[in-house]
């Protein structure tokens, strides 16, 4: 036996695999990306394509700095932050509190599951004629969509996280004489804890989708109205900054999120084994 | 000698039956077993696959209700799962989010009587009795299955329980990981001298642990016959390679033989 702890800390503590190999999937990226970007404006400069529909690197940057140094884009920033940021913190701290009720409560949920499924299964898109007459065009309607968009998948999330509870675990807890109270606190809530990150980042893509539609629904500032407006007289390179900047608030956030749940993956059940 | 020390776990006239929901149909699982440990005893059920082994353990455990007959620990009837009792489960069952020592603390912390200095104190002995020292720390997810099941051995004696109760424990592992936590459980629960029932369907390491096997019939599980095993307390895995011992397997698998003959598990060539 105590040859095989021994290979289990060999096995822990070796690197396995060297710096240079491990980043080599994200060096093949980054090259291409760079043809990509390459091809692109090789094809504007050679006039195989007409920038007016495509746009091009060189024009997309020179746009970028022109909107930042005008300084005309940082109210649109602002506006889309607040609104995002409001919209998903009040998702969050809506949404996992209510699952962890309906997760748990089987009457909580009774109540609340047919009004749950009917919104989760509405495209949210289509509530936003609703929430503008009810909230107008201001900050408030865009903090409701971005609200509804993310609530249900972190809701939903949070519910099955709850609720789906390993019946080995729930045996185990009950051979220790585990309480009801118990069962909640030392095995519910733990090993709901992956699925409920799961349900923040989706909850994330519906929030950022949320704003973009909102603005350009109905508003008077942000980075949805900023392409909107930008559309509609034909600035292709305008629009391309609002999309390149909301791509990468998007990915850069949905990476954070990644890195919390790969910190929690080994509380996943499954693997066991 | 075993009649002089206490009777710890007095099973009698037990029977268990099932209801299949889907078939409509009652299912007989237990039929009348008596079986008596004493104190420091360890006494393994063997008996062909699904004969209502674990549903016997589960029962002593208090997770599921009999249908006749009493279980008595300590001369008090069993209805629900208490501190005096502890499972150690087939698969680990270890909470993938908690690490060694915390899993181990688990009942404990259930409980709620030791502070958490003294939780920690005691989990970390026992880490160290089954032999896990310097994997206290660690998560499950990184551990071998050996060593999983360890800890959970571990987190059931951290209960100082008066019967220990264990499922197949090893039925996962490898023949090798097996043998060697044969021979390791053996060391543990000699040292903690713990009063032990053992459920498993390999006759060899049932032997090997055990000071009484008793053997079970086909579906529904009678107690066909209980045969002492007087081997020496400390035993070596080389015993598994001497006559007495060659001997007494060959008993416990002749009993088995003819009960798989008569469910018709085999047939006779």
């Amino acid at each position: 036996m105590d040859a095989t702890l021994k290979q289990v800390n060999e096995a822990l503590s070796a690197p396995a695999i060297s710096a240079w190999q491990r980043h080599e999937n994200a060096r093949i990226s980054i090259v291409s990306v760079l043809a990509f970007l390459a091809f692109w404006e090789a094809m504007v400069q050679f006039g195989l394509v007409n920038p007016l529909f495509t746009s091009s690197p060189s024009r997309i940057a020179t746009a970028g700095y022109e909107l930042f140094a005008g300084g005309t884009i940082y109210g649109d920033l602002r506006a889309s932050g607040v609104e995002f940021f409001a919209g998903y913190g009040l998702a969050i701290a809506t949404g996992v509190p209510l699952g962890v009720l309906m997760g748990w409560y089987g009457r909580v949920n009774a109540v609340l599951d047919p009004f749950v499924s009917a919104l989760y299964a509405t495209p949210r898109i289509a509530l936003l004629p609703l929430v503008m007459i009810w909230f107008g065009i201001g900050l408030m309607s865009k903090v409701a969509i971005v609200f509804l968009g993310a609530v249900f998948p972190i809701l939903v999330n949070t519910i099955t996280g709850v609720r789906t509870i390993d019946a080995d675990f729930i045996k185990v807890a009950r051979s220790f004489g585990s309480s009801d109270r118990q069962l909640f606190l030392k095995v519910a809530l733990p090993s709901s804890v992956p699925l409920l990150l799961a349900g923040l980042r989706l909850g994330l893509g519906h929030g950022l989708i949320g704003i973009v539609v909102g603005e350009m629904f109905g508003a008077t500032e942000g980075l949805g109205f900023l392409i909107s407006v930008a559309g509609a007289r034909f600035q292709t390179d305008k629009v391309m900054v609002g999309i390149i900047i909301i791509a990468v608030a998007g990915m850069t956030m949905t990476a954070i999120l990644r890195a919390i749940e790969r910190r929690f993956e080994r509380w996943r059940p499954s693997d066991r084994g | 000698m075993t009649a002089l020390r206490p009777v710890k776990l007095e099973i009698r006239g037990v029977s268990l039956e099932r209801y299949n929901e889907r078939t409509r149909q009652r299912l007989a699982v237990l039929d009348r077993i008596d079986l008596q440990v004493c104190e420091g005893e360890l006494v393994s059920i063997v008996g062909p696959s699904g004969c209502g082994k674990t549903s016997l353990l589960n029962a002593i455990d208090g997770l599921i209700r009999v249908t006749a007959g009493d279980i008595l620990v300590d001369g008090q009837p069993v209805d629900r799962p208490g501190p005096d009792r502890a499972m150690v489960f087939q698969n680990d069952c270890l909470f993938p989010w908690r690490t060694v020592a915390a899993n181990v603390a688990y009942g404990l912390e259930l409980q709620g009587k030791l502070t958490r200095r003294e939780m920690r104190e005691r989990a970390g002995a026992l880490v160290e009795l089954v032999g896990l020292a310097g994997f206290a720390e660690h998560y499950p997810n990184e551990l071998s299955g050996g060593m999983r099941q360890r800890v959970n051995i571990a987190r059931a004696l951290a209960m100082e329980p008066e019967l220990l109760l264990l499922d197949e424990p090893f039925a996962a592992l490898d023949a090798q990981t097996r043998e060697f936590m044969q021979f390791e459980l053996k060391k543990i629960l000699v040292r903690a001298s713990s009063t032990a029932l053992f459920v498993t369907h390999q006759i060899g390491e049932a032997v090997f642990l055990s000071d009484r096997v008793a053997v079970f019939s086909a579906r529904p599980a009678r107690i066909k016959e209980t045969i002492d095993i007087d081997l020496p307390q400390a035993r070596t895995l080389d015993l598994k390679h001497q006559a007495p011992f060659i001997e007494l397997e060959r008993r416990v698998w002749r009993l088995i033989e003819q009960e798989a003959q008569t469910a018709g598990m085999m047939t006779v060539a």
